[in-house]
């Protein structure tokens, strides 16, 4: 009997199929680039490598490498033959380097020239946003940080891209992993981005220096903290000098803001991605003047007594360049570091650096009272081991999204398509350079890649792991995404941080410097309106 | 025939011919200086206006486009007594009694120099109001010196640009003077030193910072084995509030010493040699003849620098941004830097009225200079 059900149901489900293939292929519009693009095949193939893994670190595990095949997507010859496409992004080599070195192969295939134009990243925000309002609209396309959306959907100048990403079937939409699909690169329901990047914060370790030592990766801070201390001031990288516990980037009007997040976060979300870390969900009240939030500074403080003694004058480039030179035993960055640490011309950690998902905390925000109460089942119903993480999704991932006044839409439509789809991304995400970090499916599932880019199977395994137990947390922390962002966490956030961590002002005065200065932007841009966009963007979960 | 032609008429005509060539002048003249006028007011007093109007606006993104939403002097509020207050002006702590006593000194000092330009009458009320006025900005900045260097105190932006500026003008002046004298001697290669002191001024200001960055980097880079030597590869020059103020005063410095190099050096060539010669017979001293006849020879071309440095100095944003971005915390942040940031956030209006409070200070700074300083020395030199 329950044969004959299965019979019927796998009945059903290949009439269903040749159903879809039968009428769905010739009856949907083949997108531009890809008029005649073979359907994408994937074929996964399981390759078994026994890795020997140093004994203190993790008992010798079974690698699992498997490989994608990825079809190559065919597109129209020179269907875009003389129109120009803008595309502005932040000067490189990062993110610019992919889409200038594309740019030529997408003009032999289609036709349409792409101008890659760069400006610095501290400006492009105002840049995009002045070109785009005031009409003047000198871009085609904006390679930009999803966290503005808030300000550009609203204003209205952004394509839709809802249908154009489902019907083209080269992009493949549903291998890129759901949550850049559903929060990076959609807003209220309606996607208007292609994302390029996958990036939320994990924390790198290096597996020589704590194999040795006898010691795992940090679950919490308190061990971060711990491990920090035990390693600063040792030789890490046998050059005869003293080197660090922990490299974070700490400079002003940098990308410091985003690092007290990591730390905050964990405390104050427990309950799910969708309770959100920065306001109270009820009347959009900051949730930075409490325990939790106190004792995030006090640990960020303190990883500055294991750190290089300019690190407040560090920023993202500056702790990588060290992390890379094996001066660091621990820090916290992006996907970078990954691929960064297999790159032989810079690299003196091949195969050294573990990534584990962010550490969290024992103790969690009662919302109620403001005070840290103990994880248990009720507080912290996501815990691992006991322990409350929050992987914060910080920037996004650089997404790229069509100006609605382009004269040339659908070229350019099909140029960040072409940039997205596995043939190419899958290649852009291994190299360094690029700054571009895995964000689908395939490129979790294809280690080869990574191996054939200089990963052994074991550090691969490690990297992506650590990338999808972030994204598989039902935990993680969406970074804020409201009109006007950039000044809630650019000027107000960053400036108490960096006034705190110089002994300006006190973690007190700070907590209540950006309360203040938060709900001041909040009245001034309406509290309801920026409530409805805050829950808006928290509701679109995975 | 003859035709006697009256003399009233033959002026009469000379007289219309002369206001008809008057009035061709001036249209001449008006055609010739109206690009010129039509080009300053797009380019400079247009952009006042707008800048001004937009000082008093919040910009906000409305389907389609912006909109500028007046919000009345709330930009200049937020500023001087809201929750910008901290980073502007700095935070306020308590003087002690020698704080008191040289604020004391201070009003005392502005209260008789106002006094005695009104008992000698020869101020015109226009003048006197403006020394009020600088006697009241001058006393409100010695308050905010002596209030944020205090315990439990902190300065903000602006004081730090009067820092950049004061100490910065001071000391490059002192220096180029130097090297001015030094190379207006008859030294053994003097020529070769010229141009390589002018050579600082010719790097772009960012080329600057970032050499600087370096230089002071005591833990990596070209300058890592002269720190190691020195004991000092721990140590951070741009995480201590003052060590990073002098860090950029020291790069500013080299870079805008050479400008003040340059002009002396023109100014003490171009001295006339008698009186020079003169006292030599008559037996002064070197430093006698710099004190009485060299220096103030130099004065008048001396107040003119200062005054093109100052209201150039003003504008320091380079050095701070690249170097610290203006850390550690707000340490080293001027007013245009603050101004950039919170431009950088789209927050035009904030930044607008950062800019109309850096005009002001300039302005009357300036005017003030120009009056009461380099007037006197024109008059006197």
């Amino acid at each position: 009997m329950k044969q004959k059900i299965a019979l019927g149901i796998l009945g059903v489900l290949t009439l269903m199929l040749v159903l879809i293939v039968a009428c769905g292929t010739p009856a949907t519009p083949p997108p531009p680039v890809v008029q005649t693009v073979v359907v994408p095949q994937t074929v996964v193939q399981a390759v078994k490598e026994t890795v020997a893994v140093p004994q203190t670190v993790v008992a010798q595990q079974t690698v699992v490498v498997q490989q994608t095949v990825v079809a190559q997507p065919t597109a129209a010859p020179l269907q875009f033959a003389g129109q120009t496409i803008n595309i502005v992004t932040f000067t490189g080599p990062q993110i610019a380097e992919p889409l200038q070195r594309r740019a030529p192969d997408f003009e032999k295939l289609t036709g349409a020239k792409v101008n890659v134009i760069t400006v610095p990243f501290s400006d492009l925000y105002q840049k995009v946003l002045t070109d785009a309002s005031t009409g003047t609209n000198s871009y085609d396309a904006w390679v930009f940080d999803p966290q503005w959306m808030g300000d550009f959907v609203t204003a209205g100048f952004v394509e839709d891209l809802t249908d154009k990403v489902k019907s083209d079937q080269a992009l493949q939409w549903n291998d890129i992993a759901p949550f850049f699909r559903d929060f990076s690169a959609t807003y209220q329901g309606k996607v208007y981005t292609i994302p390029f990047d996958g990036d939320f914060h994990m924390l790198y370790y290096r597996t020589d220096v704590l194999g040795d030592g006898g010691d795992k990766p940090p679950e919490t801070w308190d061990e971060y903290l711990a491990l920090a201390k035990k390693y600063n001031g040792k030789d890490l990288n046998g050059d005869g000098k003293a080197d660090y516990g922990s490299c974070l980037f700490k400079k002003k009007a940098a990308q410091s803001y985003w690092t007290i997040t990591d730390i905050a976060a964990s405390m104050i979300q427990s309950q799910g991605t969708v309770q959100g870390t920065f306001f109270n969900t009820e009347n959009m009240q900051p949730l930075v003047n409490n325990d939790a939030f106190k004792r995030a500074l006090e640990i960020y403080n303190e990883t500055g007594k294991y750190g290089p003694a300019d690190e407040l004058n560090l920023d993202v480039g500056d702790t990588r360049g060290l992390f890379t030179a094996g001066r660091c035993a621990l820090g916290i960055d992006w996907g970078d570091i990954g691929s960064l640490a297999i790159d032989p011309a810079t690299s003196k950690v091949q195969d050294k650096v573990g990534a584990t998902i962010l550490p969290g905390s024992k103790q969690v925000l009662d919302w109620a009272t403001g005070k840290l109460v103990p994880c248990d089942d009720k507080t912290c119903p996501h815990a691992i081991n006991g322990v409350n993480h929050a992987p914060f999704a910080a920037f996004g991932g650089w997404s790229g999204g069509v100006n609605k006044n382009s004269k040339v839409k659908d070229a350019t439509y099909a140029f960040l398509s072409y940039m997205s789809q596995p043939a190419h991304a899958n290649v852009d995400v291994t190299i360094g350079k690029t700054g571009f970090n895995p964000y689908r499916s395939s490129q979790f599932l294809n280690r080869e890649e990574w191996v054939k880019a200089g990963m052994s199977p074991k550090a691969a395994t490690d990297y992506l792991g650590a990338i999808e137990a972030s994204l598989n947390s039902p935990n993680m922390a969406l970074d804020l995404r409201i009109p006007q962002n950039q000044y809630y966490q650019q000027v107000v956030l960053d400036q108490a941080l960096a006034q705190y961590l110089a002994g300006e002002i006190t973690a007190e005065q700070a907590m209540k410097q950006i309360e203040e200065g938060w709900n001041a932007k909040t009245d001034e841009l309406g509290r309801d309106k920026q409530l409805a966009a805050y829950k808006a963007t928290l509701g679109v979960t995975k | 025939m003859s035709t006697a032609i009256p003399s009233r008429s033959v002026n009469s005509i000379a007289i219309a011919g002369a206001r008809k060539g008057t009035r061709r002048d001036s249209l001449t003249r008006a055609s010739f200086v109206l690009p010129a006028v039509l080009i300053i007011l797009l380019l400079s007093i247009f952009p006042l206006l707008i800048s001004l109007f937009v000082s008093v606006t919040r910009l906000q993104f409305v389907p389609g486009g912006f909109e500028l939403l007046f919000v009345g002097f709330n930009n200049y509020y937020k500023l001087l007594f809201g929750i910008d207050q901290g980073r502007f002006l700095g935070k306020f702590g308590t003087p002690d009694a020698l704080g008191w006593l040289v604020l004391g000194v201070i009003a005392l000092g502005l209260v008789y120099w106002v006094g005695r330009a009104v008992r000698r009458g020869r101020v015109t009320v226009v003048g006197l109001v403006g020394r009020i006025v600088l006697a009241v900005f001058l006393m409100s900045i010695a308050l905010l010196t002596v209030s944020t260097m205090s315990a439990g105190g902190r300065p903000g932006t602006l004081w730090v640009t009067l820092f950049y500026v004061y100490v910065g003008i001071s000391i490059q002046y002192l220096l180029g003077l130097g090297l001015a004298y030094l190379c207006a001697q008859h030294i053994p290669g003097r020529r070769f030193f010229r141009v390589i002191f002018l050579l600082p001024m010719m790097i772009t200001p960012v080329g600057v910072a970032y050499m600087f960055r370096m230089v002071v980097d005591t833990n990596k880079g070209p300058f890592y084995p002269v720190w190691a030597a020195l004991g000092m590869e721990n140590v951070s020059w741009v995480s201590n509030p003052w060590s990073a103020r002098a860090a950029i005063l020291v790069s500013d410095i080299w870079q805008w010493t050479p400008f003040m190099f340059i002009v002396l050096l023109a100014a003490l060539e171009s001295l006339p040699v008698e009186p020079l010669e003169a006292a030599v017979v008559d037996g002064a001293t070197r430093w006698q003849i710099f004190r009485h006849i060299t220096l103030p020879a130099l004065l008048p071309v001396s107040t003119t620098l200062i005054l093109i440095r100052m209201v150039e100095a003003f504008k320091i944003i380079d050095l701070p941004n690249i170097m610290t971005a203006g850390g550690p915390g707000t340490a080293t942040e001027s007013m245009t830097l603050e101004g950039f940031y919170i431009w950088r956030a789209l927050d035009i209006g904030g930044s607008a009225a950062i800019a109309y409070l850096l005009l002001f200070i300039v302005t009357l700074l300036a005017t003030a200079y120009a009056n009461l300083v380099r007037n006197q020395v024109a008059v006197q030199y």
